[in-house]
């Protein structure tokens, strides 16, 4: 599924060379599984998205679709569009001065960027956890329960619940569970992600974007965010900006291979090259580029 | 070991590098000594002269009516009150309207044309001498509704204004964006995100950029001297008759050639240093309380 109609597949060029350096493991899928990871209910339906900072053309002719239940990644090297296009689907991007977009993200059905859509609801359905972890300077209770009481939550009760529940779900309640009263500033940083993840569900919302939530995290706190992202996905769909192959390669079910390119006026633009499922992506991608950048040589 | 002790030498050296950062040292050391210098001296100096007539006569110089100006003897109550009400009026003006001014600045203006002609004008007014801010005043309040302890509060607020504005702002600048995002990722408005995260996330720098206002506002003569009149008496009302504050009361004071009134001003100078002092301990307090609750 080769997405870039402007460049179609390469066969004229010769073929990668079979030595092929460290190459993400993925495991096995046999093709019952393939088929149902292609035929999920779609949650977005990108097409033709190009997004503009200003006059400048960031990101270029994006068509993908994502589905539900599902851990999508992107991938591709620094300045590609990937964040780019993560922070449309919650219309983040409404946020920097100057940017605007082209082209149609359709969410269930309905184009979030149409005249009747209110960028607050947008982002009340669709959470989003960050590269660095940003809790509010409250106390852990607070932090979760922000969420919540902007829904208009005010029973005292409901909301000791939903903050039980938020932190069980990111795997933090033991941890702090005695200090829910205390500064989420003193925490870890693995600990602050969690928490951060776990205001995000606390709002319980239909999707989860994440812009690389571990890139400022140690290996053990990232293993239980990846963990923690796979019992998310029975209930949530998990759209994830990652630098790290190997994590993509191990948690996503479908991958898309963002590059930077230049244009004939020498100026850079992201696109989106390959899209697929992960097994796909990892062991027999379409795009040379693809290829090369999975086997860790650029260009 | 007496080989390893030869082949590594880890002796400080002297290099012109080295001298560099002494010359350096000793001369940051000698600034900051020359800017302490002024500081000590004056506050030796009100402390050594406003403190026997203060302290002599305590409590009576903070409480009693302000004798005739020939007269020996302590008072300075309406003073202390006219500068606690007067400075207290301006600054439920200044500060709500400033924070405001600033949210809107930094969270709503942005780089409009607008916004950039307000934080233009803000800065102008930060050098507008206080004596013109005295007059407009003057013209616009107190020919209107007589000499009053409003006027005064009005022409002060017009000067803790500009500073309130610009300090806000730059306690804005430096909330993280981050916090932002994190609230409107949650699906919250932007008027929910100004005031529950941003506006407490900059308070404590609010709150001192306030007092610096306030501080400066107390210490004001100029503006005071055509919009609040003069009196010896008690005056509890801002918007009735003649009033009177410290800092007029120290302009007063200094002026006459007997040694009884010069006493007299150099206690209300004592009064005014102490006073600011205690409302900024007090504002610091309350902000470090706030602020660790959190």
């Amino acid at each position: 599924m080769v997405v870039d109609s402007a460049k179609p597949f390469p066969t004229s060029e010769p073929p990668a060379t079979p030595t092929r350096t460290a190459k993400p493991n993925v495991p096995e899928m046999r093709p019952s599984m393939l088929e149902a990871l292609m035929t999920a209910p779609t949650v977005y339906e990108i097409s033709n998205l190009d997004v503009f900072y200003g006059a400048y053309k960031a990101v270029r002719g994006v068509n993908m679709t994502i589905r539900k239940n599902q851990i999508t990644a992107f991938i591709g090297p620094s300045g590609c569009g990937k964040t780019t296009v993560l922070r449309c689907l919650n219309r983040m991007n409404d946020l920097i001065a100057g940017a605007r977009i082209e082209g149609k993200v359709v969410y269930h059905g309905v184009d979030l960027y149409g005249p009747d859509v209110s960028a607050t609801e947008v982002r009340r359905r669709i959470g989003m956890v960050f590269q660095k972890p940003n809790p509010f300077p409250k106390s852990i209770y607070d932090n979760i329960a922000y969420g919540p009481r902007i829904n208009g939550v005010r029973d005292r009760k409901k909301l000791d619940e939903i903050v039980e529940k938020s932190l069980r779900g990111a795997a933090l309640w033991d941890e702090v569970k005695d200090r829910l009263k205390s500064s989420a500033l003193g925490m870890s940083g693995g600990q602050q992600q969690r928490l951060c993840i776990a205001r995000t569900i606390a709002v319980e919302p239909e999707v989860v974007l994440m812009d690389e939530p571990c890139s400022a995290l140690d290996p053990i706190a990232t293993a239980r965010i990846e963990e923690l992202m796979r019992e998310l996905k029975q209930k949530y769909t998990i759209v994830i900006v990652t630098h790290n192959m190997q994590q993509a390669a191990r948690t996503s079910d479908c991958t898309a291979f963002y590059t930077a390119e230049l244009d004939k006026t020498g100026q850079r633009f992201g696109q989106l090259v390959e899209y697929d499922v992960t097994a796909k992506i990892f062991s027999n991608p379409s795009d040379t580029r693809t290829e090369n950048y999975i086997t860790g040589r650029f260009g | 070991m007496q080989q390893l002790v030869s082949a590594l030498d880890l002796r400080p050296r002297r290099t012109w590098r080295t001298t560099k950062n002494t010359i350096m040292t000793v001369l940051l050391g000698a600034a900051v000594v020359a800017v302490a210098i002024p500081l000590v001296l004056v506050m030796v100096s009100v402390f050594a002269k406003g403190g026997s007539i203060l302290f002599k006569s305590f409590p009576d110089f903070l409480t009693k009516d302000i004798p005739p100006t020939r007269a020996a003897g302590p008072g300075m109550g309406p003073a202390i009150v006219g500068t606690l009400m007067i400075t207290g009026m301006a600054t439920l003006i200044a500060v709500p309207l400033g924070v405001m001014g600033a949210i809107y600045l930094h969270e709503y203006g942005g780089q409009s044309k607008f916004a950039q002609l307000v934080r233009f004008l803000a800065m102008v007014m930060t050098g507008v001498p206080s004596i013109v801010m005295g007059l407009f005043i003057y013209v616009v309040w107190t020919l209107n509704f007589k000499l009053q302890g409003f006027g005064g509060a009005l022409a002060l607020a017009c000067l803790m204004l500009p500073i309130v504005i610009n300090a806000s702002e730059q306690m804005l600048k430096l909330v993280p964006n981050g916090l932002r995002e994190a609230s409107y990722a949650l699906g919250a408005t932007k008027a929910r995100t100004v005031l529950t995260i941003v506006l407490p996330a900059a308070s404590s720098g609010i709150v001192s950029g306030s007092l610096l206002a306030v501080a400066r506002a107390a210490g004001e003569t100029a503006p005071l001297l055509f919009t609040i009149g003069a009196t010896r008496v008690l005056n509890t009302s801002l918007f009735h008759g003649d009033d009177t504050a410290l800092s007029a009361r120290i302009f007063e004071n200094a002026k006459e050639a007997v040694a009884n009134a010069q006493e007299r001003g150099w206690g209300a100078a004592l009064a005014l240093v102490l006073l600011t002092f205690t409302l900024t301990v007090v504002a610091r307090v309350i902000t470090a309380f706030a602020t660790r609750r959190k």
